[in-house]
């Protein structure tokens, strides 16, 4: 027996699971690391061969370059630094109106796909299968042209609705003049969020205790719309409204929505909201009859049926993918940069573009998204595991 | 008994509005005030718009003028397609040659549809597709049999959308799968890795990685060499749609039960001939819907890829669209866009529902018997 020797013996250390699993990964943790050695001294040597200044020295100088629109004061002659801040906040602008619009854009079509009325669930799916199949970037492009192409210039700005006028410049639209009335209304409206949770809180808790039931709903949407009426009346009640008028060429007064925002927008929101409208549908659909059944036999109403017992339940299903949905959402916005709204994206191309230092540039892009995808996704999963079903 | 029967049992028909269309009616229209009062405000405005669609569209419209006449008429210019239909589809590809990439569409059309019915996947299949893609690459390129070469450069429209997905897709699969196994991994290092790469990936948009391959991936070349701008945009995609591809895969594979790992090591195959034999099969086959849903939108994605100033069907639209004799007609142009696209995707959830199918029809089947 030749081989009697090997199997009674120690065995070679190649063949052992564990030194083969430490070996594999020296190798590749090795190769891994050369890579980057190699790919790194590569961009050394290229950016000093072409000049290429490194670091991130430049945040601090002049950008000399103008953006559209800005959330806070911005000039030419502001930094790089400032200049890229000013991209940062117009992406978390179109993002966080953009999610709450899709949301519930898209809830209210998925709701549809599963009416009763025929004409209006079918209507729903055609939007779910047209906005799906279409690139977002295309609509962004379709949506721009409407407003640079279709409609009219502001001397025959379309009117819809008194107060709003649609024109090849965005969207003019009255808003109330200012008046410090407004802040009180502000301010009371969070006093009455607070108080109305607070409520709800303790109605729950009696409800528990007691059994007797508390008109939540009403009580809550009379404090939410009464606490700011109070203060709008004990300020003097303005009624006065700032109105966009024609003065020569353009709108003067009211507030302005660029067309470059408003084709992002709405062309973000279309196509998110089809696959919102999906998810919504299928965790609806992932509840089984019997439990509205159930709901029904113990007496519910069928609000009630709806908010205590199927919402919850399709809303364990639902968050998940709902969240990556809202991420995509904010990972589309840098489309902003094929239409012209100076979103991160756009203010980092130019950086780029003036300063040479492609590689900063990437990673600083790279960074601000994994930020806000990282932000995202733990506050979704607290939330997701606020939700989820409590084992017992 | 027969004195209590009746003589003859009387027919009670269900009401009219019950049965037939009017009972259709009924029950999905107006069943309800509220159900009823919301269809006949959507039957109201499609009596206003649509109309004026379908006279926009068909009856005003013109379909083979030059851009004058067409801004002259008050319909749709679908001119702008017809007059352009070749840059259009083809972009720059040089024009006497534009028969080389439509044959290479129509050979991948043809191919594909071939191989729709996965009963014929099989090895000649394999060796037929490697045939046809290395026809479709010397009709694409040239130099060879007399083919005048051209630049990559040069690859622009339709052809360059189906090639940008169709070898994104084609690659980023396995690269997805061996993230997947990688992500799954005991090996702490391997696992690590892969887990920053999908993640990493995934947090940032496609923009970034095709900013990265047409500004910074230069930089990491060593000096002389250079790599097309295709080539570039290409890699950006598969390292791009793999990631998902990835997670997708881990998916399938933690929805594996336990026991199949167990009852394939104990039959001791090792790890390469688990996964291939019992492991992957069946995830691979639990996740093809989600799969088709990453390889849509990777084909869509491929879109951005004007963003880097790459022509794609898209972006000779676009081009199209400046020239002054057609500028005003985007909506037209747009629409013909969006019908291809929609028509590529639509068949493309069509053909996995299909195999979704497929593939019930046969778990239940074993069952059975």
């Amino acid at each position: 027996m030749v081989s009697g020797a090997t199997n009674s013996g120690k065995t070679y250390f190649w063949n052992d699971k564990k030194t083969r699993a430490i070996l594999y990964q020296i190798i590749t943790a090795a190769f891994v690391a050369f890579m980057g050695y190699y790919l790194i001294s590569n961009v050394q040597e290229n950016m000093a061969k072409q000049s290429i200044a490194s670091g991130f020295g430049f945040i601090d100088k002049e950008a000399a370059f103008e953006i559209g629109e800005s959330l806070i004061d911005y000039s030419a002659a502001d930094s790089y630094g400032r200049a890229l801040l000013v991209g940062v906040l117009n992406t978390l602008k179109i993002s966080l109106v953009g999610m709450v619009l899709t949301t519930m854009l898209g809830t209210i079509v998925g709701v549809c796909t599963l009416s009763s009325n025929w004409l209006i669930a079918k209507l729903g799916t055609a939007y779910v299968e047209l906005f799906q199949n279409i690139p977002v970037l295309l609509q962004l492009f379709f949506f721009y042209a409407l407003f640079y192409e279709i409609f009219p210039g502001p001397r025959q700005a379309l009117n819809p609705v008194t107060g709003i006028y649609i024109t090849n410049r965005g969207v003019d639209f009255a808003v109330p003049a200012s008046h410090p009335a407004w802040g009180y209304m502000g301010i009371a409206f969070l006093a009455a969020c607070i108080l109305v949770y607070a409520i709800n809180r303790w109605a729950t808790k009696r409800q528990e205790a007691t059994g007797q039931q508390f008109p939540t709903f009403w009580v809550g949407i009379g404090v939410l719309a009464g606490l700011p009426l109070l203060a709008w009346l004990v300020s003097g009640a303005p009624v006065q409204m700032d109105i966009p008028e024609m003065k020569g060429f353009n709108f003067e007064g009211g507030r302005n929505i660029s067309p470059e925002f408003s084709a992002l927008l709405i062309g973000l929101v279309l196509y998110t909201a089809s696959f919102i409208a999906q998810i919504v549908r299928a965790g609806i659909q992932s509840i089984s009859h019997g439990q509205t059944e159930a709901a029904m036999s113990i007496g519910l109403k069928p609000r009630f049926v709806l908010k205590i017992v199927i919402f919850p339940q399709a809303l364990r299903v639902i968050v998940p993918p709902l969240t990556s949905q809202l991420l995509n959402l904010t990972k589309n916005s840098s489309l902003a940069v094929a239409i012209g709204y100076p979103d991160f994206v756009q203010v980092a191309g130019t950086t780029i573009n003036q300063t040479g230092q492609a590689v900063e540039g990437v990673a600083l892009m790279m960074i601000v998204y994994l930020t806000f995808s990282l932000t995202t996704s733990a506050f979704m999963n607290w939330y997701n595991k606020k939700i989820a079903i409590i084992e017992r | 008994m027969n004195a209590t029967t009746p003589s003859h049992i009387e027919e009670i028909k269900p009401p009219a509005t019950d049965v037939g269309i009017l009972g259709w009616l009924k029950r999905h229209l107006f069943n309800g005030v509220f159900n009823s009062l919301a269809t006949l405000f959507i039957l109201a405005l499609l009596i206003k718009f649509v109309p004026q669609f379908v006279r926009w569209a068909f009856i005003d419209s013109v379909w083979f003028t030059s851009g004058a006449e067409c801004h002259a008429a008050s319909g749709a210019c679908w001119s702008v397609i017809t007059q352009n239909i070749r840059f259009n589809i083809f972009g720059y590809f040089p024009y006497e040659h534009q028969w080389r990439p439509l044959l290479a569409m129509i050979i991948l059309v043809c191919m594909l549809f071939y191989s729709r019915d996965w009963n014929r996947w099989n090895k000649k299949l394999g060796y037929l597709w490697l045939f046809a893609l290395f026809i479709m690459g010397l009709l694409m390129k040239g130099g060879l049999f007399g083919l005048v070469p051209v630049e990559s450069t040069k690859w622009s429209g339709l052809p360059l959308t189906l090639l940008l997905s169709f070898f994104g897709i084609l690659a980023s699969y396995p690269l997805g799968v061996v993230l997947a196994l990688g992500r799954q991994s005991t090996m702490p290092i391997i696992k690590s890795l892969c887990v920053v790469y999908i993640e990493m990936i995934r947090g940032v948009p496609l923009i970034t990685m095709l900013f990265m391959s047409s500004v910074m991936f230069p930089l990491f070349l060593p000096e002389g060499i250079t790599i097309d701008k295709v080539l570039r945009a290409q890699a950006a995609i598969i390292l791009f749609t793999a990631a998902y591809i990835a997670e997708v895969v881990r998916g399938g594979l933690q929805a594996m039960d336990k026991g199949q790992y167990e009852a394939a090591e104990s039959l001791g195959l090792n790890y390469y001939q688990m996964m291939r034999m019992i492991i992957l099969p069946q995830a691979l086959k639990i996740v093809i819907p989600p799969t088709v849903g990453i390889l849509i939108s990777a084909f869509k994605d491929t879109s951005l890829v004007v963003i880097i100033a790459l022509y794609d069907i898209l972006n000779t639209t676009k081009s199209i669209l400046t020239e002054p004799e057609w500028t005003g007609f985007s909506t037209e142009a747009y629409i013909f866009i969006a019908i291809i696209y929609y028509l590529c995707c639509f068949s493309m959830s069509q053909y996995s529902r299909k195999i979704e199918k497929e593939l019930e029809y046969k778990h239940t089947e074993k069952k059975i018997s």
